[in-house]
């Protein structure tokens, strides 16, 4: 295992972003991921990396002035305008200190654009982030700040590259992340997503490809609800390996929500664990091809925390970092350690379900 | 909503001496369908199509050297008058009906006899999108309920009032469309976790439209 390649963007300070037991984000999910990596013996301590705090300045990249300075209130426990700045509500409850745990999430991204683009490594992974709903003034879909566009401007701002997004959650993250690149030509953003029918936010149209210089940029693949494995992987790849051919980016970000699975129960998709395995394979693949390996992937959504998240994020990680996916059993100190915990009994398996 | 609400304000307009190549080129310039016509008190005295001027207009088969006298006529030979037109204040959803009833798609609203602005299918178009709200990230619930007297809709908005849901829009048709003793009413709420809400809901009578997965249990 080549531990020079690959960075796995880590903090326990991750973890305070959370809104409440109850919220179905729940960034336990992290640890249980990380404890699954290193119980199986795929994750060395060399390989993963404390994000620097960044500086305040990049969240003004992408977020107003007055929004930020709203989280900032709302983090110390002050009232703010709910409806203007979306904090509070159902989905974005406000909570203690969440200036700095978004902060800090946003930093894991920009950590792991840097440990890429300074030639350290060759794939960065920061499953904190991936919050793609996140808007330019207001917080949206459990997202508070989107540390995904601040992520692509540091990478615009700083070295001029044009970057390939990837967004395989089942929401589309549409109103962020394709809204913040809408005009611009060097950001090319692809996603596959549930159909918005139903699903929040309800965007992401097959006509949604960009305006001005930015038309034929923005590419969106709209599911059924219950599409299986099968249908999901010939639409994924097919038009991505197109896609990437026609943009040839400089850069792949990905952005890996992982409630495209059946047991998910936010979403109405019904892919298995098989997704997980390919679409990591087939983006590795792609950035080597055309960005020299140039690879950072993100977390995003996922609310089966238990079955579904540790072993598709594993997964993730592994084809990042060697090209292999896990097969066979499922590390029996992890299942110990989790069972316990679990409202429902652990998977045996890595593959399958 | 009111016909001010939707309505465009800057009227493209020509006059009754107006030449047909002149409003062949105003509509080809601004890709629209309709030019209302006006004196020069600003009344509308009529109203020309694209159908009306392409009518008008020489077959571009046709040899060049006949096409100069018919461009050269003037619009007061093939507008439409007298001119149905609407108010600022009337409903919207009056519109629509005239639109359907009278086979046209373009209004020019008017008020105290002068041209105040024009109406067209697709700005009616505009305020139906903003109407069932599928402009703002929300997640879509239809909900069948009883057509009764009886605080249906305040019950069903209270489920929402209770998660603290904000609901971006609501609307009600018919189910089925000619049975009187249904409605689906339509909300898009705020919300990416609408999972608790429809939860609620399997308790009452009220019958959630959403797409439903199969049970677990084969996996």
């Amino acid at each position: 295992m080549n531990s020079k390649q690959t960075a796995f963007i880590y903090t326990e300070e991750f973890l305070h972003y959370s809104f409440h037991e109850e919220h179905p984000f729940n960034q336990n999910r992290l640890l249980l991921t990380k404890d699954l990596l290193e119980m199986s013996g795929a994750l060395c301590q060399d390989q993963i990396i404390e994000p620097q705090l960044i500086d305040e300045k990049w969240l003004y990249a992408v977020h107003s002035n007055d929004y930020v300075e709203a989280v900032k209130q709302a983090s110390n426990g002050q009232e703010i305008d709910q409806h203007k700045y979306g904090i509070g509500t159902h989905d974005t409850p406000g909570f203690k200190h969440m200036y700095e745990a978004s902060l800090i999430t946003a930093s894991g991204s920009l950590e792991a654009c840097y440990q890429v683009l300074s030639g350290k490594v060759k794939h960065a992974l920061n499953i904190a982030g991936g919050l793609h709903h996140g808007f330019p003034t207001r917080a949206s879909g459990f997202c508070i700040f989107n540390d995904i566009a601040i992520a692509i401007q540091y990478i615009r701002k700083n070295y001029n590259l044009k970057v390939l997004y990837i967004d395989t959650d089942a929401h589309h993250g549409g109103d962020g992340v394709q809204q913040c690149f809408y005009d611009d030509p060097n950001v090319c953003t692809v996603s596959f997503h549930e159909t918005g029918r139903y699903l929040y936010p309800g965007t992401g149209k097959i006509s949604e490809r960009g305006i001005k210089g930015g038309f034929g940029y923005c590419f969106n693949f709209p599911l059924d609800a219950f599409t299986e494995d099968q249908s999901y992987l010939e639409v994924f790849k097919e038009s991505i390996e197109s896609i990437t051919e026609y943009f040839k980016p400089d850069i792949i970000i990905s952005q890996h929500g992982v409630d495209t699975h059946a047991l998910d129960p936010l979403t109405h998709l019904h892919c298995t664990l098989h997704i997980f395995e390919e679409i990591p394979k087939i983006i590795n693949k792609l950035a080597h091809k055309y960005c020299d390996g140039k690879w950072v992937a993100l977390g995003g959504g996922g609310y089966d925390i238990w079955r579904v998240v540790p072993r598709a994020w594993a997964q993730l990680w592994r084809v990042m970092n060697d090209d292999q996916i896990f097969e066979g059993k499922i590390n029996l100190d992890w299942l110990d350690k989790w069972n316990k915990l679990a409202p429902f009994p652990l998977p045996l398996r890595m593959a399958r379900l | 909503m009111l016909v001010k609400d939707i309505m465009k304000t800057d009227v493209i307009t020509l006059t009754a001496n107006a030449t047909v190549e002149e409003a062949l080129h105003l509509l080809q310039k601004n890709h629209i369908r309709h030019i209302p016509i006006i004196n020069e008190s600003n009344h509308v005295i009529g109203i020309i199509s694209d159908r009306d001027v392409r009518d008008a207009s020489p077959s571009f088969l046709e040899e060049h050297n006949n096409r100069g006298g018919i461009l050269t006529r003037t619009i007061k030979e093939i507008m439409s008058t007298p001119v149905v037109t609407t108010h600022p204040y009337e409903f919207f959803e009056e519109v629509a009906s005239i639109f359907y009833q009278k086979e046209f798609a373009c209004l020019p609203v008017v008020r105290d006899k002068q041209l105040v602005g024009i109406v067209t299918e697709k700005d009616m178009l505009y305020a139906f999108i903003q109407l069932t709200g599928t402009h703002s990230p929300s997640t879509q619930l239809e909900i069948k309920v009883p057509d009764q007297i009886g605080g249906v809709l305040s019950d069903v908005c209270q489920y929402f009032t209770k998660r603290n849901i904000k609901i971006v829009s609501v609307y009600s048709y018919p189910d089925p469309p000619k049975d009187v003793v249904y409605k689906i009413l339509v909300f898009r709420i705020q919300t990416m976790n609408p999972m608790p809400v429809v939860k609620d809901f399997q308790n009452t009578d009220y019958q959630i439209l959403y797409p439903y997965w199969e049970d677990n249990h084969e996996f």
